[in-house]
């Protein structure tokens, strides 16, 4: 279709852009590096934007396919190519890397470069992660993504920053290296560490199910799914703003996004033989963290137990292999990229005036900041999912599809529809509504040219996909259908 | 009785080794002041002299107790290499502390020569020899600040420890002469596979050769020497002890086991097994209660060692070698990634020590990140590369290894490597968190000499890059393997 290696260009224009940013030096740089920082990521989302202009929706088969020889002595390639479900997060993860480059603007004082620099590098190599279609390419962008964010976590987080950043580490490092032993295996099989061969290597049900778990526990602490979550609330709290966005709109991303590109092609049978445990798993935590997310007296701890139950919708509706519930999902994580990222942004914009993340320090600040106010209602709104936002589409065609499969399944799942609007416009009504709680909210000010652009470009994107879907769904069908026919169809016959 | 003029061609390098350091001995005693610059010469003639003789095919000759291949001269390049360095990065270092006598290149020499040999044995008598030269050296070296207590304690103990894994191999080696009447590998290797040694005497040697070569590589049960030796030795030469005595140690396990008793896999694969699983746990989990950083490298060096017999033990499955290549070039990739790895960890030690302050515990590498935002970046590249995170080596020197052990169907070994690395990650991590999470306490700036800054520069950034491009030193080891082991 074309010759300009757009993936490379989106992998590795962050990545030697934050190299440059880097070379800028000490702090009293700064500036000079905020400005290469914020080219390089307008420019890393620039080569992203042909990916979707070019992209072919009638093909399921992966598109903009680079190869090239990595490692030979163990047929390793640098094999690149997206297909409608990776296509997306390649664009949202460029454009949320200009979101936090600007986030940090002002915000970020010390070891500007080197926090810049951070945040580039993970952006590539996070689209490293959505791009590569080689087993051993995959897993070394995935870990090596863990790098960047355990520093930015410990470097410019709060004050259990440390804890927080190895607890962070630990825990997806443990499940990557289960994933590698999976790798290997599959290497042992099949020769090769392609991952669409692997689609069609025949392989036993015990081999199967244990390869099924490797994944699980991998990409399970990544998405986190319930009960290995419990570092995502640490990691969101100690991080900085800029940390918390990419983890939230990107990183949880990877985990989920492993489901659909490892476990689902490549392990059917397990991957159907098991779905009703991770379905009870997403269960509990859409349910069980929703009402954990209502007790919280943190702001950002609430967005972090949030984020937990919505990503339990997402591996739901993988998991429940119907064409509403996988895109449904898919769009929600879409969606959720977008969302959290705002709530992070909004609860960073108050942090920044207030220096307390404690819903209990706040209240009546729709008093002085009344443009903010307008921001944080509708993104509050799309989190709980209200028709014409973002949040609502991906939730509610997740919801369709779960009736579809099992009626009471869908109804626990709706269940979050009532949750999500409880803690989050609880939370809402409690730091923005009632009267000005002290001295300091009285004295706040509201937003400035930059926030307000920020918050406005988030605004604009949760709008139009909550209200124009189709560019995100049109992409997706080909390759949706064509993986839920491989699941169907499974590697076993017959099947166990 | 007809005397034959031997062939000194494949022998070249060792021959120039063995006059230069006749030479350096003359030079501690006229010209104190070029041994330094006489060590490196030699090592670069050395260097040179290996690559002129490169080639793919084996040749024998001083009657067949010495080789000359492509593994010996892979291993012998990454020696003068790994030894260069460590003379370059230990010398600032020894010179603060009066230490900068030339005595202690003469010694780093005649133990390179040991070395050599070793790497080039192929008979047990000339192996012990290389091996003692080595060692006796190494002794002396661990010992040369007969001032300190803790320097000759250390050699001390290194010496009645080392002197007693030398017995075990001797008597290891005795008994495989006893049971097949030959000294020569591969004349050892055709009787055992033949069936006609006495297999009970064999097995008795096998275990005492297992244990002498467990020792010298420092893996468990036979690692008490290790932190004990690592952190009394002066830092220059632990540098020397950590980096590529560990070659010839490969060299020595690889020679002996795979090389001359290959028939036998079966027996001591289980004992490494054994030695591999230990070192792994106990490496690791007492790597985290360490406050030295010798220590901590020196427990977290007997974890390396275990995973790097992870290949060593997983080349012969069923009585089959298909996969040996493969495993065995594993290991050696491990080995040598080790060992750069190991070269930068204590040359960000000396680095960090200045005359009168020694950079010794954990601590001292708080707030790296402010006093010098380069080196700490390099030092979070060899701690994430030793905790096998990708892009650095160490992650393709780990991911090789386990190929191996998956590939052979030790599939709980492969589980118990991946859990221990994820503890080892821990105190890799912890000295990233001091770099960059903490604040300095001491402000001092960095006084190493500009060479040394330079190569320390290029041995991280070698980390890096061939952590990225790791092809080219992947096949050659497996090649290297290919016309060694399986042929020879």
């Amino acid at each position: 279709m074309t010759d300009i290696p757009f993936l490379s260009l989106a992998i590795w224009i962050p990545i030697l852009g934050g190299l440059l940013v880097l070379a800028t030096g000490p702090d009293r740089n700064a500036q000079m590096a905020r400005t290469v920082a914020l080219l390089a990521a307008i420019f890393g989302f620039a080569v992203t934007i042909p990916l979707y202009i070019r992209f072919d929706a009638a093909s399921a088969a992966m598109q903009f396919k680079e190869l090239a020889p990595w490692i030979a002595h163990f047929n390793i390639n640098y094999a690149l190519g997206i297909d409608g479900i990776s296509l997306w997060f390649i664009l949202l993860n460029a454009f949320i890397t200009i979101v936090v480059v600007i986030a940090g603007w002002r915000i970020i004082q010390s070891r500007v470069a080197q926090y810049m620099a951070a945040f580039l590098i993970m952006s590539g190599l996070m689209n490293g992660i959505f791009a590569a279609l080689d087993g051993v390419l995959f897993y070394v962008f995935f870990e090596a993504s863990l790098i960047p964010l355990y520093l930015i976590i410990g470097v410019w987080g709060g004050p259990n920053r440390v804890h927080a950043a190895i607890k962070f580490f630990l825990f997806t490092l443990a499940g990557s290296l289960l994933m590698l032993l999976a790798l290997l295996y599959l290497y042992n099989v099949s020769h090769s560490f392609d991952i669409l061969a692997w689609r069609h290597t025949g392989l036993g049900m015990t081999a199967q199910s244990l390869i099924f778990f490797a994944f699980l526990v991998a990409f399970g602490v990544k998405v986190p799914m319930w009960p290995v979550h419990t570092w995502l609330p640490d990691a969101h709290v100690e991080a900085p703003t800029g940390g918390s966005v990419v983890l939230a709109a990107i990183a949880l991303k990877l985990g989920a996004y492993g489901f659909v590109r490892f476990s689902l092609p490549i392990v059917p049978d397990a991957a159907v033989a098991w779905a009703p445990l991770i379905i009870a798993l997403s269960l509990i935590a859409v349910i069980y963290i929703g009402f954990v997310a209502l007790a919280q007296t943190d702001m950002k701890k609430l967005v972090a137990y949030s984020s937990i139950s919505h990503m339990g919708f997402v591996t739901l509706g993988f998991f429940m292999r119907n064409q509403l519930g996988l895109e449904g999902a898919l769009i929600q994580m879409i969606s959720h990229g977008f969302v959290s990222a705002a709530m992070f942004l909004c609860i960073g914009v108050l942090y920044d005036r207030m220096h307390s993340r404690q819903i209990a320090d706040y209240g009546g600040v729709v008093n002085t900041m009344p443009k903010f106010a307008a921001f944080f209602m509708l993104f509050a709104m799309a989190n709980a999912g209200l028709p014409a936002t973002s949040g609502f589409v991906g939730e509610f065609t997740v919801i369709l599809g779960a009736v579809q499969y099992n009626f009471w399944i869908g109804l626990l799942a709706a269940t979050t529809l009532v949750l999500g609007a409880a803690y989050t416009l609880w939370m809402y009504k409690r730091v923005v509504f009632g009267a000005v709680a002290s001295e300091q909210v009285a004295g706040l000010a509201d937003i400035s040219a930059r926030e307000f652009l920020l918050l406005a470009l988030l605004a604009a994107c949760v709008l139009a996909m909550g209200l124009y879907p189709f560019p995100f769904t049109e992409v997706m069908h080909a390759s949706v259908d064509q993986l839920l026919e491989h699941v169907a169809a499974g590697k076993l016959t017959p099947r166990p | 009785m007809n005397f034959v003029a031997p062939e000194l061609y494949p022998a070249t390098a060792e021959i120039l080794v063995a006059l230069m350091a006749l030479a350096l001995m003359l030079a501690t005693a006229f010209a104190r002041t070029l041994a330094y610059a006489l060590a490196q010469i030699t090592l670069a003639a050395a260097a040179f002299a290996t690559l002129l003789t490169l080639g793919a095919d084996v040749n024998h000759t001083f009657s067949g107790t010495f080789v000359h291949d492509l593994l010996g001269s892979l291993l012998k390049l990454a020696v003068y290499l790994a030894m260069a360095i460590a003379l370059l990065y230990g010398r600032a270092w020894l010179a603060a502390r009066r230490l900068d006598r030339p005595e202690y290149y003469l010694l780093a020499i005649l133990m390179t020569l040991g070395m050599m040999v070793m790497i080039d044995a192929n008979h047990l008598l000339t192996l012990y020899i290389g091996l003692e030269m080595m060692s006796l050296s190494l002794y002396a070296l661990v010992a040369f600040d007969r001032d300190a207590a803790r320097s000759t304690e250390a050699g001390m103990k290194y010496f009645v420890l080392g002197a007693l894994a030398s017995g075990l191999l001797l008597y290891g080696m005795s008994m495989v002469y006893g049971a097949t009447g030959a000294l020569e590998l591969p004349v050892i290797a055709r009787a055992v596979s033949n069936q006609s040694a006495s297999e009970p005497v064999l097995l008795l040697g096998l275990v005492f050769l297992v244990a002498g070569v467990s020792f010298k590589l420092g893996v468990a049960p036979f690692h008490m020497w290790v932190p004990d030796v690592y952190q009394g030795a002066p830092t220059a030469v632990t540098l020397i002890l950590a980096t590529a005595p560990k070659l010839a140690a490969l060299a020595l396990a690889v020679r002996l086991l795979p090389g001359g008793l290959s028939a036998l896999a079966a027996h001591w694969q289980t004992m490494l097994m054994l030695a591999a699983a230990a070192s792994l746990i106990l490496g690791n989990l007492a790597a985290l209660a360490q406050h030295n950083i010798k220590r901590m490298l020196a427990y977290s060096g007997i974890s390396h060692m275990g995973f790097m017999l992870l290949g060593l033990l997983s080349g012969v499955v069923e009585g089959k070698n298909g996969l040996a290549i493969d495993a065995y070039g594993g290991a050696l990739f491990y080995a040598i990634a080790y060992v750069l790895m190991s070269l930068a960890a204590f040359g960000m030690v000396i680095l960090l020590s200045r005359a009168g302050f020694e950079a010794e515990n954990i601590e001292d590498f708080k707030g790296l990140n402010r006093r010098s935002p380069w080196f700490a970046v390099l030092m979070l590249f060899v701690m994430f590369s030793m905790a096998g995170v990708p892009f650095f080596i160490g992650f393709f020197a780990k991911f090789a290894v386990l190929q191996s052990v998956v590939a052979a169907g030790h599939y709980w070994l492969a589980a118990l490597a991946v859990v221990m690395s994820v503890i080892g990650a821990f105190y890799y991590l912890r000295v990233v968190k001091l770099m960059y999470f903490d604040d300095p306490v001491d402000n001092a700036p960095l006084q190493a000499p500009a060479g040394v800054q330079v190569i320390l520069s290029l041995n991280g950034l070698a980390i890096a890059a061939l952590g990225l491009a790791p092809e080219v030193l992947l096949a050659l080891c497996a090649q290297a393997m290919r016309t060694s082991v399986i042929t020879g």
